[in-house]
Parts: structure tokens; C-alpha cells; sequence
């Protein structure tokens, strides 16, 4: 990286961590909105662990992974929501203006989310801990699940990006919100692959690449060192963040030939 | 009152079904979280003590039902607070003759809405397998008990809505609605609930409307009395509460 894209970058991440931190609406959502919703299922579903073929006997263990997923998913909305706001106010055109590369731009922008993403691991994983959950891989596994964690945050703030560029409209993504939760709703959030005996839900369920972050998490939290979930859900959060950043970038340079 | 309330509804309900941002998140929610339930939670189905006669489908179905119906109050609340905020709403307060009708016509669109909901609702989870035990009577039953929580959840958004009278109100609308169904026995009966969630659904309200409306469907009616006299309750309640947003509006002009 050159000095002058150094620069930009540190520049552009500054503002976005900065304007992250100052806006308790976007970090108060993302954290007790996922707490709220593992202490309810953790204790409703508790029964599940008597079905035969559950792999563990505390749901709050199992379900632990899912706060990971939805608070990657409020990283959609602001990381997009920050920078439709920026099209909206005009404030990207005055950006066009200066030799700011496009790279830049799309990283710095994201380092809000990398940011909010540490923040909400540590919170989830945390709370999950104290609250009694099980970390079969030990300590040593803590900062491979926040690495994960924040990696498939940052995934999903490439496709807010996009979605900002693409709709420059903070409305237009408030309504991918709805979208990405249909994604989770349809993986094996609540319960294993093998235990989904719906089969038209199993299929789905398979098929989902979220079901493969979960199990990622859950390889850790549950099994102990299992290299194949791992490289799985890392390479999936990669996946993600390429195609994302390619779609940005792609949308950007239209954005910017339209202004 | 009667014509206000008419225009009104007449108004919020053409938004509704013209405005696909309206339309497709009050219909699409309520249909993932039955999918998502019915379809990824089946084999709770066969967990140890689980004795529902009609199945994991027809459970869910009923959370779901009462989910929709007071998330289309909430929703109806945010589309008042929506006309206050862009002055809408002041132009009704200051051509109706009576203003209490201008909340009655957003309940009037919130049943209306609550109704399209059901419809596909209902359609989907049969064409799903969902086993109806109950008479037509325990069914009219169950719909009338959604539609009292609908209107209840009506009048707590309403009451919100004219208080803030801005769209950045709708989380203090819809928070505490998530917050009290979930906290009643969603995935399981109570009798499967243990610790603290147990402790605090024995005393939710939605306790009763849930275990009610799955007796319904069941054929094997519970707590019929209880169920209708806290929807009502409710209702009273929060018309109350509407009634002090509408003075607060009235008070700020």
C-alpha cells in the first residue's frame, strides 16, 4: 500500500469507527437485540437437548452461535445505512472530487464494522460464558471466534456497501434487513442439519451457507478443535466479503459516473 | 365519528394494499416465522412430554396468528406516526369533527391488514398439513381472540404515536410487543418451560392467549374466560392510553 492510500484509508476509518461510536443507535441494537433473543431461546428450547442425536446437553451452547450471525447482520444495515447517508447528503460527490481511490473508500468505510464486529463478539461470547455456556475447544479457541466473528461482520458490511451504492437510498437498505433474517430463519439456527426432519427445510437448511457459519461456531464451542467446519466457515466469510467488495466496487464506479 | 373513522381506514388501507413496502413485510413476516418454526422446529414435536394433539405445525400456527395480529397493530402504529410526522396527521385532527374517529380508522386499517395476513396465513399452514381439531365455533374462537389483540396492539402503538409523533418512535412501539410474546411459551407448553422463562411466562398475559387460542385449535378449549377477559382488559386499557395521545396531540397543536 503507498503512502497516499495509506492515508486515505487511515482517513476514511477514522470517521467510520468515530461516526460507529458516536451513534448508540446503531450499537445498542446490535447488541441486546441478539442477548435478548439467546436468553429466550436458550431457556425455551432447553428441551430440545432431549431429542436423540442432539449433539449437546445446553441449548445456550448450542444456540451461542446465532448472536454471531444477527449481530453480522446489523452490520449490513449500518454500514450501508452510513454511507446511503453520505450519497444522500451529497457528501460521496465531494469525496468524488478529491483523488480518493475506490479502495479506500470501501475499506475505510468498513472499518466501522470491524469495529462494532469485535465489540459484539466479545459481548456475546462474554455474556454466553458467564451465563453458563460450554467452550469445548477451550480458551485458546477465543480469539478464533472473534476472528471469525469478524470476519463474516465485515463480509456482511461488503453487501450494505453494495446495497448503498446500488440504491443510494438508507430506506432501500433497512429493507435488505427483512431479506438476510429470512436467511437465518431458514438455516439450522435452531436445530442440527440431522435433526431437521422437515424435508423441504432440511434442503434449504443445507443449502444455506449460513447453517456453515453456525456450524463453524459451534465446532468451537461444542466439539472442540475441528479443522474442517473452521476452514469451511472462514472460507465462506471470505467468499462473501470478495463478492461483496467486487459488487461495491463495481456499483461505485457506476455511482460515480453518474454524479 | 362513524364517517372520520371510515376516511381514514378508507386511506390507510389504500396506502397499504397500492404500496408494496407496505404490503409485502406485513404478509412475508408472519409467513418466515411460521416457515421458519413450523418447518425448522418440527422435531420439538417429539421431544419427551411435548402432548400437543395437532401437531408442532398447528402450535406454531397460533403464535404465529396472534405474532401477526399484534405486529399489524404495531405496523398501523408506524403509519401514524409516519402521517404526524410529514403533517398529515394534523391536517385529519384539524377536519375531523371527532378525533376519536381518526384513531378508530387506523384501527379499522389494522384489522383490515390483520385480515389479508390471516387469510394467506391460513392458507399456506393448511396447504402445509396443519391438523384443525377444533369446531368452528373453537376456530371463530381463535380468530375472534386475535382480533381483540390486534386491536389492542392498535391502541398501544396509536397511544405512542401520538405522543412522539415521529417514525423514530416505532422501536418504543414495537419492543415491548417482541418483547412480551417471546416471553410467554413460544416453542413449548409451560409445563416445558423451566427456570427463569417459566417464572415469567406463568405471569405474562400472553400465557393465557397463547395456551387459549391452542386449545382452540385443538378442540380442546382452555381458559376461554381468562383469555377474552384480558384481551378486552388490554383493550380497555390501552384505549385509555390512546385516548391521553390523542390529548397530547391535540395539546401540541
Amino acid at each position: 500500500m503507498n503512502g497516499a492510500l495509506r492515508i486515505q484509508v487511515s482517513q476514511l476509518a477514522r470517521r467510520s469507527v468515530l461516526r460507529t461510536l458516536r451513534q448508540p443507535a446503531q450499537i445498542v441494537p446490535a447488541l441486546v437485540f441478539p442477548l435478548f433473543l439467546l436468553a429466550v431461546n436458550a431457556s425455551g428450547l432447553q428441551d430440545a437437548t432431549n431429542l436423540p442425536g442432539f449433539p449437546t446437553d445446553s441449548y445456550l451452547t448450542f444456540v451461542l452461535a446465532v448472536p454471531f450471525i444477527q449481530g453480522a447482520l446489523f452490520s449490513v444495515m449500518n454500514s450501508g445505512t452510513d454511507l446511503a447517508r453520505d450519497i444522500e447528503t451529497g457528501f460521496l460527490n465531494r469525496l468524488a472530487l478529491t483523488p480518493l481511490h475506490g479502495a479506500a473508500l470501501l475499506s475505510g468505510l468498513l472499518a466501522g464494522s470491524f469495529v462494532l464486529g469485535i465489540v459484539q463478539a466479545a459481548a456475546y461470547l462474554s455474556v454466553g460464558l458467564l451465563a453458563g455456556a460450554e467452550l469445548a475447544a477451550g480458551p485458546a479457541a477465543i480469539p478464533v471466534i472473534l476472528a471469525l466473528s469478524v470476519s463474516i461482520t465485515v463480509a456482511f458490511g461488503t453487501i450494505g456497501l453494495f446495497a448503498a451504492l446500488r440504491f443510494g437510498s438508507g430506506e432501500a437498505v433497512q429493507g435488505l434487513f427483512p431479506v438476510f433474517f429470512v436467511f437465518l430463519f431458514l438455516s439450522s439456527m435452531a436445530l442440527p442439519l440431522d435433526l431437521l426432519t422437515t424435508d423441504w427445510f432440511h434442503a434449504i437448511a443445507a443449502a444455506n451457507p449460513i447453517s456453515y457459519l453456525l456450524a463453524a461456531f459451534r465446532s468451537l464451542l461444542i466439539e472442540g478443535w475441528e479443522i474442517g467446519p473452521l476452514l469451511l466457515g472462514f472460507g465462506i466469510a471470505a467468499a462473501i466479503m470478495a463478492v461483496g467488495m467486487f459488487a461495491a466496487s463495481s456499483a461505485l464506479k457506476t455511482r460515480l459516473v453518474r454524479t | 365519528m362513524i364517517a372520520v373513522a371510515r376516511a381514514v381506514a378508507w386511506r390507510s388501507i389504500h396506502n397499504f394494499l397500492t404500496n408494496p413496502a407496505f404490503l409485502a413485510p406485513a404478509v412475508m413476516f408472519p409467513l418466515f416465522f411460521f416457515v421458519s418454526f413450523a418447518g425448522g422446529l418440527a422435531a420439538i414435536g417429539d421431544v419427551p412430554g411435548f402432548d400437543f394433539p395437532s401437531g408442532y405445525t398447528a402450535f406454531q400456527f397460533v403464535f404465529v396468528l396472534l405474532q401477526s395480529a399484534a405486529f399489524g397493530g404495531v405496523f398501523t402504529g408506524f403509519a401514524m406516526a409516519r402521517d404526524f410526522e410529514s403533517g398529515f396527521g394534523r391536517r385529519y385532527m384539524l377536519a375531523a369533527s371527532r378525533r376519536s374517529g381518526i384513531v378508530a380508522g387506523y384501527a379499522l386499517a389494522a384489522l383490515f391488514r390483520s385480515f389479508v395476513t390471516w387469510v394467506i396465513l391460513t392458507a399456506v399452514a393448511l396447504v402445509a398439513g396443519m391438523q384443525v381439531d377444533g369446531s368452528g365455533v373453537d376456530i371463530f374462537g381463535l380468530y375472534a381472540l386475535a382480533m381483540l389483540v390486534n386491536v389492542a396492539a392498535t391502541l398501544w402503538a396509536a397511544g405512542v404515536a401520538l405522543r412522539v409523533r415521529s417514525i423514530q418512535g416505532g422501536p418504543l412501539m414495537q419492543f415491548p410487543v417482541f418483547l412480551i410474546l417471546f416471553l410467554a411459551p413460544v416453542y413449548v407448553p409451560l409445563d416445558l418451560l423451566d427456570g427463569w422463562i417459566h417464572t415469567i411466562a406463568s405471569i405474562n398475559p400472553v400465557t393465557a392467549l397463547l395456551e387459549a387460542g391452542r386449545g382452540f385449535i385443538s378442540g380442546d378449549p382452555i381458559l376461554v374466560a381468562a383469555s377474552f377477559a384480558i384481551a378486552i382488559g388490554l383493550t380497555l386499557l390501552f384505549t385509555l392510553w390512546a385516548r391521553g395521545g390523542l390529548r397530547s396531540a391535540e395539546a401540541a397543536g
